[in-house]
């Protein structure tokens, strides 16, 4: 469990984060560190508050009590401690730090392709008209699809707009990339193309964290595996040992081997 | 039935249909020029607001929606200037009701609107670091006006329809010319008729112009 992160400072500090809806808790202290170049995967049961910890590092969800920092700086909160709420105005300049891949894609039906990308260029990082669309223009050239840039979403399949998405979030420079069960919505055989530029960001060292229900991606792409159950941290580590069929963990065996049974 | 129509007398006096269906026009496009306005504003106050502004609002929605808008256009040209002191014309007073009318309309559909965009979309536009208000400019408002669209074209038929009421209070709109018309020459089947043709006419040319708007929205932008 003791890994690279014990070394160097970490990037993404989540300290005993805890979240209720209600009276149910979705988040219990949860505690994780991910350090530069890393690339997280979260796995674990429908249920086990995977994707609202996701959403809490970006503050799309807040989160009750803990603190979450990117680069030593809580993201939701004032640091003074006393967990006052961020302007609207900080918060969005915290977000533009982080990156965001979701499930539903979730492109500005508006918007071509290249001008999903360049919203957040020209009114976030102030880039004029044609800066912006050069950086979307080689975005998109890197997820294959530089042919559909003046695209609207309606105009592309499921793995083309996912790909629009996952160009949009990194055409900005972020940190930290999260990606939240980017693959779920997609056809089958359109995971792949989805996966492999997923993939190439990784070799290019970016730093990830994701929620996936790709068990065989998970354990090729992590630097370490993340397994969540009842909203707690239940076993973490490199994927080789947190996914071994031995584990002693009887949730997470469980779990692999419901997941195994209906998956092949 | 020994009654033959002759429409000669119509065409005689056709200024006064054809002056008239020009203000209607103009009534109708100033009034809901200020009606957006209005519901736009509202609408964007209403979905994030708290409960005071919301009934407030509401309250305002509801109230002109269960008053017949001929009771609202008496209302503010006798009612109003007997009790404060201000004059105006009739057509002035017409726009104002009209505007009012058509602004609670409009906030029902702008703020249903508003309240259909998806979620996601929303969640997309903060992740990538905008503000509140680049939000609404870039993401909220776009994807809402493609979602009304098709209520707001009629929405826009019916208000320039409605404004055949600005005839009880003497506007010389396209229905007050035809009751002149009638009033002078009695051949009220013809005069209605033409009047009735006019409005068809005039109808379907915006609402066929509208559609065409609704269309370069859904594919070409």
């Amino acid at each position: 469990m003791a890994t690279s992160s014990s070394n160097s400072p970490a990037l993404l500090e989540i300290a005993e984060v805890s979240k209720s809806f209600g009276p149910v808790a979705v988040l219990r202290s949860v505690s994780l560190q991910v350090t530069k170049g890393e690339v997280v995967t979260i796995i674990g049961p429908s249920g086990s508050g995977k994707t609202t910890l996701l959403r809490c590092v970006n503050f799309l969800e807040s989160y009750d009590s803990g603190s979450i920092r990117i680069d030593g700086k809580e993201v939701g909160y004032r640091d003074s401690g006393t967990r006052q709420r961020r302007s609207e105005r900080d918060l969005a300049a915290m977000r533009a730090e982080t990156g965001m891949v979701f499930q539903s894609f979730n492109l500005f039906p508006h918007l071509t392709a290249a001008g999903n990308i360049m919203l957040g260029l020209t009114k976030v990082r102030g880039k004029s008209n044609a800066e912006a669309r050069s950086i979307a223009e080689h975005w998109l050239g890197r997820v294959g699809l530089a042919h559909k840039a003046d695209s609207l979403p309606a105009e592309l399949s499921g793995g083309q707009q996912q790909r629009v998405g996952i160009a949009r979030a990194v055409a900005m420079e972020p940190k930290i990339l999260l990606l939240d069960e980017i693959t779920s919505a997609l056809d089958p055989e359109l995971v792949g193309e989805v996966l492999a530029v997923v993939k190439s960001l990784a070799e290019d060292g970016m730093t990830m964290v994701m929620v996936t229900h790709e068990m065989a991606f998970a354990r090729d792409a992590s630097s370490r595996i993340v397994f969540m159950a009842d909203g707690g941290v239940s076993a973490v580590g490199p994927p080789k040992e947190v996914l071994a069929a031995e584990t002693t963990n009887e949730r997470l065996r469980t779990f692999l081997a419901r997941f195994r049974a209906s998956h092949f | 039935m020994g009654y033959t129509l002759n429409f000669n007398l119509i065409w005689r006096h056709f200024d006064k249909l054809w002056g008239g269906l020009l203000l209607s026009l103009e009534l109708a496009v100033i009034s809901i020029a200020i009606g957006i306005v209005i519901g736009l504003v509202l609408a964007v106050w209403y979905v994030s607001a708290g409960r005071v502004v919301r009934t407030i609002i509401a309250a305002y929605v509801e109230f002109i929606r269960n008053v017949p808008l001929i009771l609202l256009v008496y209302l503010v040209f006798y009612g109003v200037p007997t009790v404060i002191d201000l004059a105006y014309s009739a057509p002035t007073s017409f726009v104002v009701t009209l505007s009012v009318y058509s602004g609670a309309y409009l906030v029902e559909v702008f703020r249903s609107g508003l309240e259909a965009v998806p979620r996601g979309q929303l969640d997309a536009g903060k992740a990538i670091g905008l503000t509140p208000w680049q939000r609404l400019i870039h993401v909220r408002l776009p994807t809402m006006l493609r979602i009304t669209l098709p209520a707001l074209s009629n929405t826009f038929i019916s208000l320039f329809k409605d404004t055949s009421i600005a005839s009880v209070i003497s506007v010389p709109e396209l229905t007050y010319g035809a009751q002149w018309i009638n009033f002078n020459t009695f051949r009220i089947v013809e005069v209605y008729l033409v009047t009735t043709a006019m409005y068809l006419v005039t109808g379907y040319a915006l609402l066929f112009a509208l559609r065409l708007v609704e269309r370069r929205f859904r594919a070409a932008r």
